[in-house]
């Protein structure tokens, strides 16, 4: 039996991610945020999730991307980490793909940057190249 | 093994334990797992009791009931722990009993000897209760001595030295970091430990900056007994009163807060729909009214499940202030009052630790030995006195002792001499800024470090605990009569009342305990703002208060580019925050409303202009100012205490003498002169460039008027080094419509002081001088310079040709 992991995917610039379906706790469409004044630019504000306060990451942000256009408006990947829930911001919401370990790589060289820290390793689809993501790196923030 | 096995709060009796045979051996264990636990908590909270019985026997030796009491106490440990097999705890207890028995019987009386030993041996018990609980058996020390102790009393033989004490055993590693030092003498390193194993971790929580329901989730993970147990304590304190109390696990009353703060939240959705329609519908407006006032007592009524008196923290005491007094020779007794008075549960773990330290403090530091005492006509035994009780939405616990006070010489030596403080900043500092040193980082006055305190560690650590719950500390202090603190701390921590306002376009609340009023910031009152060291100020009722924009302390845009000078108001909300007040200007205010006050992530608890966020009416979230973060950061209240900006006059310090409010500024380069802060109009800065002459006099052109200028330091000879590239400094005088700027070389302070003026006719345009702040002053006779310097200042027909009003 070949082994596979569920994978939840989404859209940053072009550049497919995907986290564990078990740590993705639900996935939104835009939510008004409320700023925070003083943070570090990363963090883009705060959610209300059904009475629960969430700290929204502005991913492309956190991986150094271009900022995203006026006009297109951000969805909300809400995981679970260990220090609470975390929305993350990203561009499009992809599908739940299944994806088999045989297919499985540690990160090639040819990320640059801060991605190469953000990421776990790269699943080779048919098309494309799916990289998962560390939610838990990508939500530590310094202050 | 699992420990979360509290008794479902539905037992009013201990649970028989369960003999029935079971097929399932699993069940049998659980079953047994169940009755040691009752056991343990039951046991616990005999011991505390045991604690306090037996420092109160030690001033009644005779007491009947006491001993009665105690004695049963005892007997039942010892007839339990015989049951479950826990052989050793038997075998102490046994020897206790015996001992006790004798007492009873009155074969024997009680002395400090046998008092030291059983307080040992109830430490011990805990010891190895505290061992059953986490590894399941009853440890490893050796209590023989104890135990052989223990029999010698009971034959009536005291000879043999003080009782041994159980060594202590591997401390948990969460104690290094508690605030509690470790005593080396006799009774108390078992308290200590077995301190730290139950309790230690409360102080550790302390550090991070979570909400109550944060703490109370993971403290609920790790210490599910504990939490009970101190749940359990209030009723049993009650029970004797009427025997309605029920116990209740302690996640359940969390949840039941967790859940009427979800409510509120929805009531001030639903309050704002209903003032928002435009139907009106009547029906509505008025289920809506119910529903608020039901929220509202809901509301009260589950805070009050929370609520324990503060009597449980103190119910320690007595056993602390007497081993502690024991060990520095000392005679002390602790008197209480207001140990009824309430507080919401988290807040009372949070001051637990700062509160024992200070008790400690006043024995170690505050009260003298006998001798000394006596010698300065003091009674010999000395008096720690603790009162709480509720003011102004706020909790007041005061510590005083009666001891020797604080010896300002000597702390404002050592402040120095740690660098604390420089020379310079220690001469200028009055008697309170001197007593609060001690709240600074690393300071001890102690000559050595004992195992008891001096370790330098206390006073600020106590300091920063109580403000992290929003609270404040606060010393008064008599040399040679005693020393009291007042701890001041809000009555919780989930539900505020909260005051909101507008900035930059965003809602920002403002609890409203920091608040203390509002000033419209329209053209009139702008005119009243003014810039001392650079900072606005503006003058409230004679005092001073430093200004703060809020868009600048948050790096905001102002959505309204408009500064203090034009058409449109703005406001200034008077703020407090560690006894300083300051004005916080804002855009725009909103309503009062009560907020749920909910963490903020961990990416965001760092900073300080924040202490949580919550949601309003209308589904947003909105950032809670912490306003002593926010002081802070905007530096009017500094971390020294240093008073240059605002003048704070205390109860305390004489009231009946009259203090003056002087402006203290240099002339030329070592003379210090002042002027009576009533007379002075305005401080004002101007550049150099903007200096102009009419004829022999400089004059600037200052709001709508010629103003001459007058040089203090040419008009009284002194020599100043010009810093040309620096603008000047000028102090406005005005009379009569018209105004004259009194050039300063620096202004140096603004001081609130008694001062005796010592008249000096001999100079010209001195009124005398006087000692402000340990420097001699000399006093402006400021009409008089005026009238050397522009003679036609006071003249009539000048005054009708520059046609002011």
């Amino acid at each position: 039996m070949v082994d596979t992991k569920q994978f939840c995917t989404f859209y940053l610039d072009d550049l497919m991610f995907g986290v564990e379906v078990s740590k993705v706790q639900e996935v939104l469409r835009f939510q008004e945020m409320t700023r925070v004044p003083l943070a570090n630019a990363v963090v883009r504000g705060l959610i209300n999730l059904r009475g629960q306060i969430v700290t929204a990451v502005d991913l492309r942000r956190r991986l150094e991307l271009k900022e995203r256009p006026d006009n297109q408006l951000p969805m909300n990947v809400v995981v679970r980490t260990l220090d609470g829930v975390v929305s993350l911001l990203v561009d499009e919401i992809g599908d739940v793909l299944e994806v088999s370990e045989e297919s499985f790589e540690r990160p090639p060289d040819t990320i640059a940057g801060v991605t190469r820290q953000l990421v776990l390793g790269v699943y080779k689809l048919q098309e494309s190249l799916l990289l998962i993501l560390d939610t838990e790196k990508s939500v530590k923030i310094d202050g | 093994m699992d420990a979360e096995k509290p008794s479902q709060g539905d037992a009013e009796q201990p649970i028989a334990p369960d003999l029935t045979p079971n097929s399932s051996s699993r069940d049998e264990a659980d079953g047994m797992e169940g009755v040691v636990n009752e056991f343990l908590v039951e046991s616990y909270e005999n011991l505390d009791q045991l604690d306090r019985d037996l420092v109160q026997l030690e001033q009644n030796p005779t007491e009947k009931s006491l001993l009665g009491s105690i004695f049963r106490i005892i007997h039942t440990i010892k007839g339990t722990c015989g049951f479950l097999g826990f052989s050793k705890l038997e075998s102490l207890s046994h020897v206790g009993e015996s001992l006790l028995s004798k007492l009873r019987d009155g074969e024997l009386l009680l002395g400090p000897e046998s008092t030291s030993a059983l307080l040992t041996m109830v430490d011990a018990v805990r010891q190895i209760l505290s061992c059953i609980e986490n590894e399941r058996n009853e440890g490893t020390v050796d209590y023989s001595g104890l135990i052989e102790t223990l029999s010698r009393l009971t034959k009536g033989q005291l000879a043999g030295g003080k009782p041994t004490a159980p060594p202590p055993p591997a401390v948990p590693a969460s104690a290094p970091e508690k605030v509690i030092e470790s005593l080396s003498l006799a009774p108390v390193p078992a308290t200590v430990a077995t301190v730290a194993s139950h309790e230690g971790m409360a102080p550790v929580k302390i550090d991070t900056r979570a909400s109550d329901a944060v703490d109370d989730a993971v403290y609920r993970q790790q210490n599910p007994e504990r939490r009970q147990r101190d749940e359990r304590k209030t009723d049993v304190a009650t029970a004797s009163i009427a025997d309605n109390s029920i116990r209740v696990d302690v996640s359940i009353l969390d949840k039941l807060m967790n859940l009427v703060g979800e409510l509120v939240l929805a009531r001030n959705q639903i309050l704002q729909y209903s003032s928002s329609t435009e139907a009106k519908d009547s029906g509505f407006v008025a289920t809506t009214q119910h529903l608020n006032l039901i929220t509202s007592e809901l509301q009260e009524g589950v805070m009050k499940t929370r609520m324990q008196p503060i009597g449980n923290i103190w119910s320690k005491f007595p056993r602390v202030v007497r081993d502690l007094a024991l060990a520095c020779n000392k005679q002390v007794r602790i008197e209480m009052e207001g140990k009824d008075t309430e507080l919401d549960k988290t807040i009372i773990e949070a001051i637990k630790d700062p509160l024992t330290h200070i008790v400690r403090n006043s024995v170690d530091h505050g009260i003298e030995s006998p001798d000394i005492r006596v010698a300065n006509g003091k009674q010999a035994e000395g008096c720690v006195l603790l009162r709480a009780f509720h003011e102004g939405g706020q909790v007041i616990i005061e510590i005083s002792d009666d001891g020797g006070g604080i010896n300002t010489e000597r702390v404002r030596d050592k402040a120095v001499e740690r660098s604390l403080i420089t020379p310079e900043q220690a001469a200028r500092m009055s008697e309170r800024e001197l007593v609060n040193l001690i709240f600074l980082p690393g300071f001890s006055t102690a000559a050595k470090v004992t195992n008891v305190s001096g370790r330098g560690v206390g006073m600020d650590v106590v300091k920063t605990n109580i403000e992290k719950i929003g609270g404040s500390v606060d010393i008064q202090n008599q040399l040679g009569h005693g020393t009291s603190l007042k701890v001041k701390i809000p009555l919780t921590l989930a539900i505020i009342p909260a005051l909101v306002v507008t900035c930059s376009g965003d809602r920002y609340a403002i609890p409203q305990v920091n608040l203390l009023e509002l000033v419209r910031l329209d053209q009139q009152v702008a005119r009243g703002v003014e810039m001392i060291h650079g900072t606005p100020v503006y003058r409230l009722r004679g005092n001073l208060l430093p200004l703060v924009y809020l868009s600048k302390e948050l790096a905001l845009k102002q959505v309204v580019e408009k500064n203090l000078k034009d058409g449109d108001a703005q406001f200034i909300v008077v703020l407090q925050a560690d006894d300083r007040q300051f004005g916080l200007i804002v855009e725009g205010i909103a309503d009062t409303e009560e907020i749920v006050v909910k963490p903020l992530g961990k990416q965001l608890r760092g900073i300080k202009a924040f202490a949580g966020a919550t949601i309003m009416g209308d589904g947003k979230v909105a950032l809670i100012l912490d306003v002593l973060g926010l002081a802070q950061n905007a530096r009017v209240v500094s971390e020294v205490r240093d008073r240059a900006l605002t003048d704070n006059k205390s109860a305390d310090t004489k009231q009946a003498t009259k203090t003056q409010n002087m402006l203290v500024f240099a002339v030329g380069d070592k003379g210090r002169m002042a002027i009576l802060l009533d007379m002075v109009g305005r401080l004002e800065e101007f550049d150099r460039t903007s200096i102009e002459s009419s004829g022999e006099q400089d004059v600037v052109q200052y709001r709508g008027e010629i103003m001459p200028l007058i040089y203090l330091s040419k008009v009284f000879h002194t020599t100043y080094k010009e810093q040309l590239d620096k603008p000047i400094q000028a102090v406005v005088y005005a009379e009569k419509g018209k105004s004259v700027g009194l050039v300063v070389d620096q202004i140096l302070d603004i001081v609130d002081e008694e001062v005796t003026v010592k008249s000096n006719s001999n100079r010209p345009g001195v009124l005398g001088s006087a000692v402000i702040k340990q420097r001699i002053t000399d006093l402006v006779d400021v009409r008089e310079v005026i009238r050397t310097e522009i003679p036609n200042f006071y003249d009539q027909q000048v005054l009708a040709l520059q046609g002011r009003s």
